[in-house]
């Protein structure tokens, strides 16, 4: 099972459709709730990120009967250093975006509670793209 | 597994005409053979396609009031509500005197337990935190959507008894005590003003048995009641008024805001009405919530007093219980004691009893409970959507192009149900038209499909 969404850039109003399909697609598979629970809040953290640090970008999701794999890809700034930015507290955000409420730096710190594996790969200038994957029990 | 719906649809009067399915918040109604037809495990008695039926073809199952005679001891729990649904000018003591009159021993109000309910929920509150946003069951309507629609907010709910319980083990110990009264001889009824009520008392979420013993009608009692009022004419003489029961919190208590008020969260929220309900629950559910502890929901607008069984307008109810709320609060400033502080002497026993057992998830999503096969209907569903005119007609007796599609790999339903499919189908050669037309037939039955001549 195959679904993409677009992210548009600064469309926080429509943040969390793609966390909301998914979610249904899940609830139709039987998934345990609280395995549901997870995968909505990391998308969600991700889709937010790329709303609000990145230029928009696109969100996949492959799921198969054990795991789901969701790939969010943008063409924003890019992380220079992403072991410092999966810290708690650390973020990259510009003063703008802080200032309305995000860059807290608990984005890829709380992604990485919510999933089984995470990658991050980043080019700076170019994008970055952020791979979860969840095991569906 | 079955589960007790109040919700029944007549077919002797049901006309087929879609009405219900249309409203249906859980997508639990589908038209065949020209009837309405209710998916039982998918229904949670909210009482929206007893409200959008033209034809009053769905109706509220509810036990004979003659029951009430089998019992020597017959109390009729009313909430608050019923006495919200008679004018200002007649008193509460005569309404209780008329319940005497027409055979109940004993008349006690649900919301006499709501302190101890309240502290109970207050209690829970501080000790889950990690559960927030908690969310309450006084409605049952509200207990039954989170278990088929969001399965993950289960754990959200919290595990104690409603008024209407906590106050039938109250009264049934108080009369044992001091009546002497044996269990059996006790007959607790409830005069609710909805049918999930009903279901909750018929089949308890949580619980093995109910402890209340019947359910009246609200709508049914009133006419008896008024009846008697309108016989008493002019001339009836006022009696004493006894004490009042409620304080005026517990009179509010089912009104929207209700348990919101006596709440030690400092954020919750109080929503009405299913369909608000429903787009609240969803965020949540995405995690989109934060910083709220508690959470208020009632199927009905206007919580209560907007329940299918009740018998006037729902603002002219909350006006009157309001009116009645600030009367006994003008008392309360005074000094004046309501009976209500006899519940004290059971918190004890009351607090030990409010638990309820576990509140399971009974999703209605879920496709198939083999996941191998789950994804390959959950493929098939977004191949026939494509097929499918999204235009949501309901001409297929199904609410939704996308129902249509989930019934279609349930095999509840064929793709040629589709008005549209059909058109292609006949244009191409692909089918004939008596085979359209019985299609049409077994979904809307033969008496919609008369023979229809154009004039020349």
């Amino acid at each position: 099972m195959h679904l993409e969404f677009t992210v548009i850039e600064n469309d926080f109003v429509n943040a969390g459709s793609a966390s909301s399909s998914i979610k249904k697609t899940l609830k139709q598979l039987a998934v345990n709730p609280s395995i549901i629970k997870r995968v909505v809040v990391a998308l969600y953290e991700a889709e937010v990120n790329a709303i609000a640090h990145a230029y928009g970008g696109v969100i996949t999701a492959d799921i198969d009967a054990d795991k789901i794999i969701m790939k969010v890809i943008d063409k924003g700034p890019g992380i220079p250093d992403i072991e410092w930015a999966m810290q708690e507290g650390n973020s990259t955000a510009s003063p703008e975006v802080r200032d309305m409420g995000f860059g807290a730096g608990m984005g890829l710190p709380n992604i990485k509670k919510n999933v089984d594996r995470l990658n991050v790969s980043s080019t700076v200038g170019v994008g970055t793209t952020v791979e979860m994957e969840v095991n569906l029990g | 597994m079955t589960f007790f719906h109040a919700l029944q649809i007549n077919e002797d009067i049901c006309a087929g005409c879609s009405h219900c399915m249309r409203v249906c918040p859980t997508e639990a109604i589908r038209v065949r053979d020209g009837k309405a037809k209710i998916y039982e495990n998918r229904c949670i008695d909210c009482g929206e396609c007893f409200k959008a039926c033209p034809n009053k073809a769905i109706y509220v199952k509810q036990d004979d009031f003659n029951l009430i005679f089998n019992y020597k001891c017959r109390v009729a729990l009313i909430p608050s509500v019923f006495l919200g649904q008679f004018q200002n000018d007649i008193s509460v003591s005569r309404i209780y005197s008329i319940l005497q009159d027409i055979g109940f021993t004993h008349v006690i109000e649900t919301e006499i337990t709501t302190p101890i309910y309240t502290l109970a929920k207050n209690i829970y509150e501080r000790e889950n935190p990690d559960k927030y946003p908690l969310i309450s069951t006084f409605c049952p309507a509200i207990v039954r959507l989170i278990q088929v629609k969001f399965p993950g907010l289960v754990d959200n709910l919290i595990p104690l008894k409603a008024p209407i319980d906590i106050t039938a083990i109250y009264i049934r110990r108080k009369l044992k005590k001091e009546m002497g009264y044996s269990d059996n001889e006790i007959g607790i009824f409830y005069i609710t003003p909805c049918a999930a009520k009903i279901a909750a008392v018929k089949s308890p979420v949580g619980e093995t048995k109910s402890n209340v013993d019947g359910v009246i009608n609200m709508d049914s009692l009133y006419n008896r009641v008024y009846m008697t009022i309108k016989k008493q004419g002019k001339d009836y003489k006022e009696m004493k008024l006894p004490i009042a029961q409620l304080s005026s919190d517990s009179i509010l208590t089912s009104l929207t805001n209700g348990e919101r008020r006596l709440s030690i969260s400092r954020h919750s929220l109080s929503i009405d009405e299913i369909q608000n309900v429903i787009e609240f629950l969803e965020k949540v559910e995405n995690d989109e919530i934060e910083g709220v502890n508690f959470l208020e929901l009632r199927a009905c607008d206007q919580s209560c007093p907007g329940g299918i069984l009740t018998c006037n307008n729902r603002f002219l109810t909350c006006e009157r219980m309001f009116a009645r709320a600030k009367y006994v609060a003008d008392k309360e400033r005074n000094g004046e004691m309501t009976r209500q502080k006899e519940v004290e002497e059971e918190k004890t026993y009351l607090m030990r009893n409010m638990k309820v057992g576990e509140i399971e998830a009974r999703s209605m999503m879920t496709l198939d409970k083999d996941r191998l096969k789950a994804l390959e209907k959950m493929k098939r569903i977004a191949e026939l959507k494509k097929l499918l005119p999204q235009i949501d007609c309901g001409i297929c007796g199904a609410p939704s192009c996308d129902a249509l599609a989930e019934d279609i790999v349930c095999h509840n339903a064929e793709l040629t149900d589709c008005v549209f499919i059909q058109r292609n189908l006949e244009a191409r050669g692909n089918m004939d038209h008596n085979e359209s037309l019985k299609i049409m037939e077994l979904i809307w039955g033969s008496e919609k499909i008369k023979n229809y001549v154009k004039n020349k």
